[in-house]
């Protein structure tokens, strides 16, 4: 019972810091090509995440990885029912993950393009698809004793679309916040006036999503049964709102932590709405998945318990490392004297 | 084609291709640690020069390793579903563990050591690539115990309509999966030994860079004997376990029919599966097989026919792809142990007729990879965890052919270019040899 309740919080944690990490590699990706004007302005701008998008990634590995240990069930059949948009994804991820590698490996300008498409489908897709499984997981999917009914336009609802779009945009603005925490000069302006823009939209976005998550979904119930919970998407407008005001500052960087604590508290506003529930059913809610319903034995999540509690706090604070050493901003000139970089 | 026989193919496919890359990895990544460590030591730049340009083919290879592990880890949802829920209790935790131990090193690591060169100390250097080469040999015991499990499944009970895991030190003391564990990254290792002596043998053919490509075949050359002999070894172990827990892919293996006591070892056999005997059995070594499976000159074997045929797997290629298996490990200890004579004499150059062989011998430790795995895997059917659950009760119900068939045609095309794509850029910068520039690396790594 209580090992079931700590790897629901651990599944929102895995799910919450990976979009916080990945989500600006994502942005990033969306962005290189309209914020850098030629390719030295490009390569710096991946190479301000060049050391540490891999890391970021495996909080997704850990995040399926958990998932399939704690919650079998959900892991089995979430993935089946979603194969297609996850297929999307993968293919998305796939495509980013060598376009960085292979990117800077041939010295042509059509070889360059090409990849630079592969980074930006392979950040935009993921971005929005993941957006459109949560919207999907909040509202709940169409399945019961027979399976899922449903195909992949089924989920491409008006709610999940806008989940998707509000995730885009989170994504986006924060990629902008931390390229202009990284980079000098023009290219840091350009990024600041980008997230300055974008933040607009997606203050429309979140406003659209905390409204129509009223009609679309149960999750509110959880909140009005229990309403201190309401601090956490308190957090999260306070969070987006800091955005705006550390950016008229000039204090990116604190703006950019403003952004990690909107991307936490958002994702934490949506998996407590959902207790018990992992993945709700539509149709019936006997057949909803709930973390008693699908979870493995208590056995199997004491071992993972002290899994968790053992390597986690090891893998936080040697990526915590690396990203110190690597605090510095990014210039052109120091990249171009880098032999090694993408 | 149903669903399960494409799921099978797909599952195939993208599993035989993420073992193209992975077993580079885990070689080349402590070859490549090794070197720079040599560096760190005696300050030599050859061996900079060397952990540069072999780890530069390491990490174009690194890439695909990772980008294909992440379809691994998916489709075990996607396209088994009906296995995820039945032994998820069990095998989804060296999955997790694998991700939370190996993975996050080893990624987190490799970013240091690739953009790191100016902003740690030499040392720090040289331990962040000894740390990327731990965690993905451990990120190989993990999945390797997990497979391992399937094969030999160990610490369980059958309880709510699954297997529950009741002993988490059984799964992860199995001898099957430790088996797995030294065979699997021992033929990494030869596998990467092979790498560098071929690509060295093909600069050393064009009287290219000599003295670098000579200490680097040298140094790969010493490795591939230990590790090759070692393989021979830890598979004759294999084969011992295959034969104590799995008896049909062993009979399979063998391709032995009938039930027998002292069973002989035959160098020549050719199957004939339809009438369930073989067209051909010479030179054999009386009672040979028999010691070998029990080391029990009269141990009795049973045969394939003692089994249903719906219970035997396929017995043609289970066979052949064992005998190619072993049959390419001999030849690897020969031919590391030629390359080691040779390059002790310092007569590499000499030896064009030997140096083009060794190149056209890159492929052949990969066969023999892909082989073993079908050995293992195939030689399982038509079990999916033996004795436990079947294949066919482990698939996906809800997904549909049409959209396996897109995915597997999606998997298959896009592999396929990605593919192409990185075996170009290997053989590209394999073939333009060291960088000299290392003035920006010596001159900041000084400052730090
Ligand atoms: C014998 C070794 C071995 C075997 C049998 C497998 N893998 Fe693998 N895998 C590795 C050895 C490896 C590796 C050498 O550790 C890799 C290759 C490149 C890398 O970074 O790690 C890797 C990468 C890798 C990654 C990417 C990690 C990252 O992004 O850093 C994932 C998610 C998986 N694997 C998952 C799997 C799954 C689910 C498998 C089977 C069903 C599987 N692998 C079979
Ligand atoms: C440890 C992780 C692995 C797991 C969980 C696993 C599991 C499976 C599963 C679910 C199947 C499909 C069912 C079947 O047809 O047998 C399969 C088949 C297969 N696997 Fe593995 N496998 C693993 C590793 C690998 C690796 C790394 C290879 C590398 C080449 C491999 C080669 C194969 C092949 C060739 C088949 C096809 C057999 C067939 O079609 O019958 N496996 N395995
Ligand atoms: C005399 C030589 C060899 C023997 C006796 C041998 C034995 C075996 C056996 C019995 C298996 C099947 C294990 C199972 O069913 O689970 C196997 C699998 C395998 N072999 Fe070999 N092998 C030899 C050489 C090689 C070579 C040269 C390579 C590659 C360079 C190799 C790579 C593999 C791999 C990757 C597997 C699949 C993973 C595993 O089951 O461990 N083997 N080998």
């Amino acid at each position: 019972m209580e090992f079931q309740i700590t790897w629901f919080i651990l599944w929102g944690v895995l799910w919450a810091v990976y979009f916080m990490l990945d989500g600006f590699d994502f942005g990033v990706g969306i962005l290189h090509s309209f914020i850098g004007k030629n390719d030295a302005e490009k390569r710096v701008i991946i190479n301000t995440i060049g050391p540490v998008w891999n890391g970021n990634e495996v909080w997704l590995i850990t995040a399926g990885g958990a998932t399939f240990a704690a919650f079998p069930t959900t892991y089995a059949l979430m993935f089946s029912y979603l194969y297609t948009p996850l297929l999307i994804i993968l293919f998305a991820l796939i495509f980013r993950g060598v376009a960085f590698e292979f990117r800077g490996k041939v010295d042509s300008d059509g070889w360059r393009k090409g990849w630079d498409i592969a980074i930006f489908l392979g950040s935009f897709l993921p971005a929005l698809f993941f957006g459109v499984a949560f919207g999907n997981i909040f509202q709940g999917i169409p399945m019961d004793a027979n399976g899922y009914h449903g195909t992949l336009f089924t989920l491409l609802n008006p709610y999940g679309l806008l989940t998707g779009i509000l995730f885009v945009l989170l994504f986006i603005v924060h990629g902008a916040l931390w390229l202009t925490v990284k980079t000098n000069g023009d290219m840091g302006k350009r990024a600041s006036s980008v997230a300055d823009k974008a933040w607009y939209a997606l203050l429309v976005a979140a406003v659209l999503f905390l409204a129509h998550t009223a009609f679309a979904t149960n999750l509110y119930k959880n909140y009005l049964d229990n309403p201190v919970w309401f601090v956490v998407p308190v957090i999260a407008v306070l969070a987006l709102m800091g955005i705006k005001l550390f950016e008229a500052k000039g204090a990116y960087l604190k703006a950019f932590y403003s952004s990690c604590l909107t991307i936490l508290s958002v994702t934490f506003t949506g998996v407590i709405g959902l207790y018990p529930n992992l993945i709700p059913s539509s149709l019936d809610k006997n057949y909803s998945l709930t973390i008693f319903n699908s979870s493995s034995s208590p056995y199997t999540l004491k071992i993972m318990t002290v899994v968790a509690v053992l390597f986690v706090p090891v893998v936080i604070a040697y990526q915590i490392w690396v990203y110190r050493v690597f605090r510095s901003k990014l210039t052109v000139d120091e990249m171009l004297k880098d032999t090694e970089s993408y | 084609m149903d669903v399960l026989t494409l799921s099978r193919l797909q599952f195939a496919v993208t599993a035989a291709f993420h073992f193209i890359f992975v077993p580079l990895t885990l070689g080349l990544s402590i070859l490549v640690a090794y070197m720079e460590s040599r560096y760190v030591r005696t300050n030599d730049e050859m061996y900079l020069k060397m952990a540069k340009f072999w780890g530069k083919l390491f990490l174009i290879n690194f890439a695909l390793g990772i980008v294909t592990g992440i379809t691994m880890e998916f489709q075990l949802g996607m396209n088994w579903a009906e296995y995820s829920k039945y032994v998820g209790d069990i095998f989804g935790a060296p999955l997790a563990i694998e991700a939370t131990v190996a993975f996050f090193l080893e990624s987190t690591f490799i970013g240091l050591w690739i953009f790191g060169w100016n902003k740690v100390s030499k040392k720090v250097h040289a331990l962040s690539i000894w740390l990327v080469a731990i965690a993905t040999n451990l990120s190989a015991l993990w999945i390797l115990l997990a497979n391992g499990w399937m094969q030999e499944p160990v610490g369980y009970v059958l309880r709510n309509n699954r297997a529950e895991m009741v002993d988490f030190m059984a799964l992860v003391t199995n001898p099957y999966g430790w088996l797995k564990f030294s065979h699997t990254l021992i033929s990494g290792y030869v596998l990467a030994a092979f790498f560098v002596m071929g690509v060295s043998a093909y600069h050393l053919l064009k009287k290219n860079r000599t003295d670098f490509f000579k200490r680097s075949f040298r140094i790969a050359a010493v490795f591939g004997l230990v590790t090759s002999i070692l393989l021979l070894v830890s598979g004759t172990f294999h084969a011992e376990r295959v034969a104590m827990t799995q008896p049909t892919k062993f009979a399979a293996m063998e391709a032995v029919w009938d039930t027998q006591k002292g069973v002989a070892y035959n160098l020549l056999v050719i199957p004939d599966v339809d009438n369930e005997r073989n067209t051909v059995e010479a030179v054999g070594i009386p009672k040979f097989l028999s010691l070998l499976a029990f080391h029990d000159a009269d141990a009795e074997i049973r045969g394939l026919k003692e089994f249903p045929k719906e219970e035997r797997p396929p017995v043609a290629s289970t066979f052949y792809s064992f005998r190619v298996m072993a049959v390419l490990g001999f030849l690897f200890v020969l031919l590391s142990l030629i390359g080691t004579i040779v390059s002790r004499k310092d007569e590499l150059e000499n030896r064009s007729r030997f140096l083009k062989l060794m190149l056209f011998a890159i492929p052949l430790p990969y066969i023999a990879g892909q082989l073993g795995w079908l050995v293992s895997e195939l030689g399982r059917q038509p079990w999916i965890v033996y004795g436990v659950l079947k294949t066919s009760d482990a698939v996906s119900k809800s997904i549909t052919p049409p959209q396996v068939w897109t995915s597997l045609i999606g998997f298959t095309l896009f592999y396929g270019m990605l593919g192409i794509i990185d075996i170009y850029l290997l053989a590209k910068y394999s073939k333009k040899g060291p960088d000299d520039d290392l003035s920006a690396i010596i001159k900041s790594s000084r400052e730090v």
